[in-house]
């Protein structure tokens, strides 16, 4: 596989409403992704090849007809707010399972919970979205996609590391976004949750910015 | 009607969409979303916040309408309302909700009620003026961004 081009990036998108599913579909395809949505945590976890019961399955689940274990995907993008399974549950079961834990997720919500993002975030979430996405946000996806891909490439890694020698991969990310939030200013209002929490996690503006509101 | 003149017209009326809040900037963001290969993509998600919203209010008045009012599934329903206002830019459909799920968590049915009437007025008013606007555009209007 040479020079992997952007459209190759398979991202599968989760929620319950049918407005929020259109619209994802189309941002994330204005983004050059390969787009595949479903209404239910349970159907993305069919989808990704895993059963809800199936916490522990390390390798290819026999049981299933409908093995999708050849179909890549790269990120899921989910709804906090479903019936039956949450994103929540969801994010839990992806970082639960051994096969998928590694897929990066990024979870959306219409309501700005300060705990409910945070635990998110603790869970592994790679980011937390405030509803109605925009394209600008879907611009920090591409980071997270690029880290699964680099895994993959040992000289990709080399070639970061030669670069950064000062810096962990975590503060050259914090340090791409920083720029990035910087762009998008007038998107303050959609970031009211970071003040109270932990700098550990992917919130990057915590260098000395405080005009977040 | 000339072409000049649609323009004009749509370009107005529009614009008096935004100024008195029944759309708001996401609104734009679905148009920016719009180009020569997805033609139909405003259309296309309005539709089906038209029929979505029209399901949902119908199980608003049946919930509200028994003797003994389920205000966790009332609120369910505001809450998906209001979500997919906020996602097509319907801001006044979107403020009712606000109100109306604040009623749901103190149980208040006559508020409950109220916001009703409130929700399904601002509704029928967003969608009369959608689909002006869209009679606009088949006419030959385009909305110049």
């Amino acid at each position: 596989m040479g020079m992997a081009a952007e459209s190759q990036f398979h991202v599968l998108a989760v929620d319950d409403s049918i407005i929020d599913r259109k619209l994802i579909e189309r941002l994330l395809k204005t983004s050059s992704y390969q787009v595949t949505t479903v209404d239910s945590g349970s159907k993305a976890l069919e989808f990704l090849g895993l059963h809800e019961d199936d916490t522990t399955n390390p390798s290819t689940p026999c049981v299933s007809p409908n093995n999708h274990q050849e179909v890549e995907v790269n990120l899921v993008i989910t709804d906090y707010c479903m019936p039956g399974m949450t994103g929540y549950d969801l994010l839990k079961k992806i970082k639960e399972s051994s096969s998928l834990r590694d897929i990066p997720v990024v979870i959306m919500s219409s309501e700005n919970v300060p705990s409910r993002i945070s635990r998110c975030l603790e869970e592994g979430a790679e980011e937390f979205f405030l509803k109605p996405v925009r394209l600008s946000d879907l611009n920090k996806l591409r980071p997270h996609l690029m880290k699964t891909k680099s895994k993959d490439q040992h000289q990709k890694q080399e070639k970061q590391e030669e670069k950064s020698a000062f810096q962990s991969p975590k503060q050259q990310q914090q340090e791409k976004e920083e720029h990035q939030q910087q762009q998008q200013a007038s998107n303050n209002k959609r970031k009211a949750i970071e003040e109270g929490l932990s700098p550990e996690r992917t919130r990057p503006r915590y260098n000395g910015i405080t005009t977040v509101v | 009607m000339d072409v000049v003149k649609l323009q004009k017209q749509l370009v107005d009326y529009r614009a008096s969409l935004y100024h008195e809040a029944f759309l708001d900037e996401q609104f734009t963001q679905l148009q920016e979303l719009q180009d020569e290969n997805n033609p139909d993509f405003v259309v296309e998600v309005v539709s089906l916040f038209f029929e979505d919203s029209e399901r949902l209010l119908n199980e608003l008045a049946k919930a509200l309408e028994q003797q003994s009012i389920d205000f966790k599934r009332v609120d369910a329903h505001v809450h998906q309302l209001k979500g997919s206002s906020s996602s097509i830019g319907a801001q006044r459909v979107q403020k009712v909700c606000i109100t109306f799920r604040n009623y749901c968590e103190e149980q208040n049915v006559e508020g409950c009620l109220k916001c009703l009437q409130q929700v399904k007025h601002e509704y029928s008013l967003v969608k009369t003026k959608l689909e002006t606007m869209f009679k606009i555009l088949a006419a030959g209007g385009s909305i110049p961004m």
